[in-house]
């Protein structure tokens, strides 16, 4: 019931339109905020200590399945793969369904004809937002796909991506073209041809498991470790099935509350809380442990206040529809995609008009960039 | 989600190759600490060696900062210093750098860094910015992305430089002073510039100067006199050529399907074809000395090779020196520290330290 919810908002028309306009890839704080409001479009909540467990969880797993990607065109494929699970939770509803083929077919349309080095320079961009994360993630660990430090095991052996050969041979041709000399060599690593290429259609075995529902593989659980550790729990083997009597008991639930208000944490909270921790007091004493480093620093926004400071997150905001308490005015939407342009084209005539020719010894030695090397 | 564990315990993760001709084994040295890891970009790592002064300079790429150290020969005394890619003084945000290089001319040394804004000169140590060329911003802007990359000295006298739209700048360097001007704009290639690398050995008359890359794989051979003149073009064959050196006559070409490729620079022909690597490959250096040329990719592998000229029939040669695995890195940057090839460096994505390897 809850991806039910969780998938309409994410798919939603405007969103997607929004998502699929050429654009700077979103800062760490505006996919925070994107994040927590799509956890929250049900009636599911999470405080501020297990949201960052989650986020921490999905963080991870993306990078990894970028850093991991064969080809960097398997970014596509790993995406193919996210959208297949989704529509395989969401089966029962045409309408949804709907939806999500809708944008598998943008997907296609917009990306399937991008070449190599564009795809690598998406992925380069994608990596650079990764960079020196390293939280660990016990079902990595457990797979050991992550090392102790949480850097990631990259094998040097398997099936080589699809259109470049297993290392070891040397070919050498003369003048003419003719091939003259043929030297293998041992490169140090044990690859293999791969089998077959995945398919990019609406339909299609991907082959990459990239991507591919993490916890579809039953493991035994784990003893939980203390709150000093950053190692997220893993989770149980969930039921393929839900129990549908459960689901009327939380269908009611809702129907009792009456929709879908968003209160602050501090008063009585409708809904019910989802909490990552073994305990209540585990969850309070890992929010008071986290790290500094490691906050997120989310911006609750409010309509008129924030407007000026956070144009960029009130433009996405506004293309969310929660059908709850947080209103927006079509103004403030309307405003925001032009004063950021203006604000663009103006600081770009800025700097065309720096010639070169003007900048003498004096002012260069104004922008020194840094003062003496310092010793490490 | 495959598991990878068996497959490892099979295979030795750090191997060392023992191949038929390896002309020398190498063995690791003290690692380069860097004030921050680097980042998954073509060629990111740059190396100056300074023989009077037993120093070596090196530079990494993280987002919008260069990292430079300074290291003793020894390794044990290093220092650091930051270069951030503002647009001359002026505070606004920070854009992503795409490539840090030092170009060596015959009277000064320049340290160049190309952004999505423009391009930056320094003087070698990083200490002042020389000249600043701001990229031409489109208006309105599209999905394309905008960025300088690709940086060579050539000539002796010019420094090029490649952008998103495929243009290559050629600055003409005075000997010494900030009077940099733009003096050409070579128009060839249709893809953004990935690479661009001078003759680095013997150059008799009328012979290549000069080979700009791009994403599509295309080559641009071209020979500069009084301007710059094109000699031949490459044609690719479906796979970004990330990384190109020019020795001798010989264009090195590394490919993100990890085949290495050598040319003849003059006609463009197709000399030798290596599957160097089992993934895309992201550096390529050459040492000028010995015809030394080593390679560096995603699979974590160095692979040193060994380039030649067959006296009797003037074939090219290519032969495979030694490999060198740094575990689960994926390799971005490796350069040779000295010209006859006795060592090397290397970093890779999220790594904050270069390691480096001598020869025994």
């Amino acid at each position: 019931m809850f991806m039910n919810d969780i998938i309409t908002t994410m798919f939603n028309k405007k969103f997607m339109e929004e998502l699929f306009k050429p654009q700077e890839l979103y800062s760490k704080k505006a996919l925070r905020t994107v994040y927590d409001r799509l956890a929250h479009a049900s009636i599911m909540r999470l405080n501020q200590a297990s949201m960052d467990k989650l986020y921490d969880l999905m963080t991870m797993a993306f990078k990894y399945q970028v850093l991991l990607c064969p080809r960097p065109k398997d970014i596509l494929l790993v995406t193919f793969n996210h959208l297949d699970a989704i529509k395989d939770f969401i089966r029962d509803s045409p309408n949804i369904l709907n939806q999500v083929d809708e944008t598998f077919r943008q997907l296609i349309d917009m990306y399937s004809c991008l070449s190599a080095g564009e795809f690598q320079l998406i992925r380069q961009t994608l990596l650079i937002f990764f960079q020196d994360m390293h939280i660990r993630v016990s079902i990595f660990l457990k797979d050991k796909v992550q090392n102790s430090n949480g850097r990631f095991v990259l094998p040097i052996s398997g099936p080589v991506p699809w259109g470049t050969e297993v290392p070891g041979l040397i070919r050498m041709f003369n003048c003419n073209g003719d091939e003259v000399k043929r030297v293998e060599f041992t490169n140090g690593g044990n690859y293999i041809s791969p089998q077959r290429e995945g398919s990019f259609d609406l339909y299609g075995d991907r082959v990459l498991k990239l991507g591919t529902n993490m916890y579809s593989v039953s493991r035994p659980v784990e003893t939980h470790m203390s709150g000093a550790s950053k190692t997220l729990a893993s989770h149980t083997k969930e039921n393929a099935a839900p129990n549908p009597l459960a689901k009327e008991e939380l269908n009611f639930l809702a129907r009792l509350m009456g929709g879908l208000e968003i209160k602050k944490p501090n008063g009585s909270e409708p809904g019910f809380r989802l909490n990552l921790f073994t305990t209540d007091e585990e969850e309070e004493h890992a929010a008071l442990t986290r790290p500094e480093e490691l906050s997120y620093k989310v911006i609750n926004i409010q309509a008129t206040q924030d407007q000026q400071q956070n144009e960029e997150l009130a433009r996405i905001m506004g293309e969310f529809e929660l059908g709850s308490a947080v209103q927006w005015k079509s103004a403030t939407l309307s405003k925001s995609a032009p004063l950021l342009r203006t604000a663009w084209s103006s600081y770009s005539k800025v700097s065309t008009a720096m010639s070169p020719q003007s900048i003498s010894a004096t002012r260069a030695q104004r922008w020194a960039a840094s003062p003496m090397w310092t010793p490490s | 989600m495959s598991s990878p564990c068996d497959a490892r315990a099979l295979t030795t993760r750090c191997a060392v190759s023992m191949a038929a001709g390896d002309t020398g084994m190498y063995r690791k040295e003290r690692s380069v600490p860097l004030k921050s890891s680097s980042s998954a970009l073509y060629n990111n790592l740059s190396v100056l060696p300074l023989r009077d002064k037993q120093l070596t300079y090196f530079a990494a790429v993280h987002g919008s900062t260069v990292s430079l150290a300074s290291a003793s020969a020894d390794g044990l005394s290093v220092s650091h210093r930051q270069l951030q890619a503002k647009e001359g003084g002026l505070a606004v945000s920070a854009s992503i750098v795409t490539q840090a290089s030092w170009c060596v001319l015959p009277s000064r040394v320049l340290l160049v860094l190309t952004s999505q804004k423009g391009i930056q000169m320094y003087e070698s140590d990083g200490s002042i910015m020389v000249y600043w060329h701001a990229l031409d911003v489109l208006e309105p802007p599209s999905a394309q992305a905008v960025f300088a990359r690709g940086i060579a000295a050539a000539s002796g006298r010019f420094i090029c430089v490649g952008t998103s739209s495929g243009l290559v700048l050629v600055f003409d360097i005075p000997s010494k002073g900030t009077n940099i001007t733009l003096s050409e704009v070579l128009q060839e290639h249709h893809d953004s510039i990935t690479d661009i690398a001078s003759e680095v050995g013997e150059n008799p008359d009328g012979a290549a100067d000069l080979v700009t890359a791009d994403d599509s794989g295309a080559l641009c051979v071209w020979r500069s006199k009084e301007e710059f003149s094109l000699l031949t073009k490459i044609s690719a064959f479906g796979w970004t050529c990330s990384s190109v050196k020019l020795w001798n006559g010989v264009i090195a070409a590394g490919y993100g399907n990890g085949q290495i490729r050598l040319y003849e620079a003059t006609s463009g022909a197709l000399r030798a074809t290596v599957s160097a690597h089992a993934r895309w490959i992201y550096a390529l250096d050459l040492a000028p000395l010995t015809g030394k040329l080593l390679s560096g990719a995603e699979d974590s592998y160095v692979q040193i090779w060994k380039l030649s000229r067959s006296p009797d029939t003037g074939d090219i040669e290519i032969e495979h020196c030694h490999s060198e695995c740094v575990t689960d890195t994926q390799l971005c940057g490796a350069r040779f520290c000295d010209p006859e090839g006795n060592s090397f460096a290397a970093t890779g994505y999220d790594l904050s330290e270069i390691v480096r390897y001598g020869q025994v």
